[in-house]
């Protein structure tokens, strides 16, 4: 007799052997493919490109032609706060302080003092002077004392080069659109949240209503139809300014050529997209 | 949208910095898959290293790493936005996200814990198959023996040899498992207080010793109920492992944040007012309280060579203590992390809910699912091989 006939198990083993050996072959071998196909190469940027059809999601938007970029003169802020409530009602953001896909910093620096004072929209004192959640304004904090130096400092999505969102978001849901964009897919987000925690710029949160992560998109429904985004047209003092960086004419490429622009925490790496003039030391 | 459950700060923090992303649920994640590895490791020592003073609780480790590792998931899922599509983040993964590899090392460690016990528990359950007591006992049991009911020596042989390879593979596996946890937080540079490289190491050591002290607590327990004289050479053996593993986990945990003080990093002097203000009870008192505490209970038990009740007594205390240590190193890590707020010019105060999906009952819930699990899958496998209480040699007596 057989071993194999003596021991009824032994085939059942046999075959079990074969089949965790080829199971162990198999993934080996299709996790190392796909690692090599995402791995950085030299012509990296090229091949994210060509990845892409020429037709982006947008009838007749050619998202190859384009490279959006965002300018700040943070000189002409006024702190008015239309491009916070023109962005919430364009982006159907939640009307309150603690969600927003874009926010104005009151810096203030008091006789004396050597460190800034710092509030925006969610301080307790100015959601008590807007009185209501669907608008916004800085209460009047400093009366009677003597300001060295004011001034405010309109923040957004960077929509980075390097977007550690997007690197970190473990289905792909967040991703870089061919012409500078970071979006997010809202049917494929699983609401992990991991990118909130990553991006440095606080530029993200978590949409209680759609249960998905949430940010500034540059209204790119509205720049694919050669509109500018919500926050710049309500702005009164064009503070704020969307462009083509292909177009050298495009309000962003005449800002950059004519200033010397500075980004929000270069040292992230990230390198950022909106490029700020009026910054300072302790702009954080 | 009133229910949003924003934070108080002080100085400044981004406005959507005061929504807390990471609830009491994501503290939880990382203390069970930590015990998880720990409690693999403690039975890879008996299996891999030859350490056959472990061979009591080495099956019994492997059962309760594996009663963790099925609710590792939970408190993710509960967590989730929308967890009907947590599977995307392995059907079509990217890559670069430490999540993605994390669901893999997790997929696959839970496979092979479920087969490592298999093969443990396997002549147990065709034991059962045959002399069950009702006919649904033996059902049950030939479920589990899949139809392989050979207990012959070369059959059990060639299980040994599975469960050794499997022991090989899991070792490296749950290192990787609870390392990639600690990559999750590590990697994140725009946290100050997780960007670390020492941040995956210190999730490895703290997951040994939080595997071991659950172990050096529930074996006696589990003598006590079963009215068994405990194997005092076993438990001295398992304090030994968690009084070095907790000197090299310790140090770390200590040279991080001297490194952090000394480089000077940025918003260093918020770091401090947060340690010494909101983070002073969980991270100083509790975290290194407990910390320090247990390492002189388990010095003083490996000088003073302590014996019979003495070494169980403060073997469970220092047990405990590191459970509370490991725990509160995890709240600190999670919680305390998000409470430094990005700009490092403000720090964030947060209050755990009590009630709510992601309040502290829930997770201390959760917390006890892998209890209870453990005690009903502990009668029906059963991972301890009895033999009358005076006949157990009592070697550290």
């Amino acid at each position: 007799m057989s071993d194999d006939a003596k021991n009824p198990d032994l085939p059942r083993r046999s075959f079990i052997r074969l089949i965790g050996k080829w199971t162990v072959v198999a993934g080996a071998l299709s996790v190392g493919v796909e690692t090599m196909k995402h791995l950085p190469t030299a012509a990296a940027s090229e091949s994210i490109i060509s990845r892409y059809p020429p037709q982006g999601p947008v009838p007749g938007y050619n998202w190859l032609d384009h490279h959006w970029a965002f300018a700040v003169d943070a000189t002409r802020c006024i702190g008015c706060l239309r491009c916070v409530e023109a962005c919430k009602i364009e982006n159907d953001v939640p009307f309150n302080p603690y969600n927003t896909r874009t926010w104005v910093e009151r810096y203030v620096y008091l006789d004396g003092e050597k460190e800034p004072h710092v509030d925006s929209i969610d301080d307790p004192r100015d959601i008590a002077a807007a009185g209501t959640r669907m608008n916004y304004r800085f209460a009047d904090l400093y009366e009677g004392q003597k300001v060295d130096q004011a001034f405010f400092i309109p923040k957004l999505c960077n929509h980075c080069t390097n977007p550690t969102c997007v690197e970190v978001c473990p289905t792909g849901a967040s991703y870089q659109t061919p012409d500078g964009v970071v979006l997010i897919d809202k049917t494929y987000c699983i609401g992990c949240r991991y990118c909130v925690q990553a991006c440095p710029y606080g530029a993200r949160y978590f949409n209680e209503q759609t249960n998905t992560a949430d940010k500034c998109t540059w209204c790119y429904h509205r720049i694919t139809k050669g509109m500018k985004t919500a926050c710049v047209e309500a702005c009164p003092t064009h503070a704020r300014k969307i462009g083509d960086l292909k177009d050298p004419n495009s309000d962003v490429s005449v800002f950059i050529r004519e200033n010397r622009v500075q980004v929000l925490k270069p040292e992230m790496g990230n390198q950022p997209n909106v490029f700020y003039v009026g910054l300072n030391k302790d702009v954080c | 949208m009133e229910h949003i459950l924003h934070m108080a700060y002080t100085g400044y923090a981004y406005p959507n910095e005061t929504v807390l992303p990471w609830s009491a649920l994501i503290v939880v994640y990382p203390y069970i898959t930590g015990l998880v590895a720990g409690a693999f490791v403690i039975s890879a020592l008996y299996k891999l290293f030859n350490i056959k003073v472990f061979e009591p609780v080495a099956h019994f480790a492997l059962l309760v790493a594996l009663c963790c590792i099925v609710f590792v998931p939970v408190p993710l899922l509960l967590h989730l936005g929308h967890p009907e599509r947590a599977l995307e983040a392995m059907m079509t993964p990217h890559w670069s996200s430490a999540f993605v590899m994390f669901s893999y090392f997790f997929s696959f460690y839970t496979i092979l814990l479920i087969v490592e016990n298999w093969f443990t528990f396997r002549p147990h359950a065709v034991h059962m198959s045959q002399h069950g007591k009702s006919a649904l006992s033996r059902g049950f049991y030939k479920v589990v023996a899949l139809g392989s009911t050979d207990l012959s020596p070369k059959a059990m042989a060639y299980d040994e040899k599975w469960m050794y390879w499997l022991a090989v593979i899991g070792l490296p596996a749950a290192c990787g498992l609870h390392g990639y946890v600690g990559f999750v937080f590590g990697s994140v540079k725009a946290r100050e207080w997780w960007s670390s490289d020492l941040m995956p190491v210190i999730f490895i050591l703290s997951a040994v010793i939080s595997g071991s002290a659950l172990l050096l607590i529930l074996y006696p327990i589990s003598c006590k109920l079963r009215k068994v004289a405990i194997d005092l050479a076993c438990q001295k053996a398992l304090a030994k492992t968690l009084w070095g593993f907790l000197i090299v986990t310790l140090v770390l945990e200590g040279l991080e944040l001297l490194s952090m003080f000394y480089r000077r990093v940025e918003g260093i002097d918020w770091i401090a007012r947060f340690i010494a203000g909101p983070l002073h009870f969980t991270y100083v008192d509790l975290q290194w309280g407990c910390g320090l505490g247990a390492l002189v209970l388990l010095t003083a038990l490996v000088v003073f060579r302590a014996r019979g009740r003495a070494l169980v007594a403060v073997s469970m205390v220092a047990g405990l203590l590191v459970l509370t240590e490991v725990l509160m190193m995890r709240w600190n890590v999670v919680i305390g992390g998000q409470e430094i707020s990005k700009t490092l010019k403000g720090m964030l105060h947060y209050a755990p809910p009590l009630f709510g999906k992601e309040g502290l009952l829930v997770s201390g819930a959760i917390l006890t699912l892998p209890m209870i699990a453990l005690s009903i899958m502990a009668r029906l496998f059963p991972p301890f091989h009895d033999k009358p209480a005076d006949a157990v040699p009592e070697t550290a007596k």
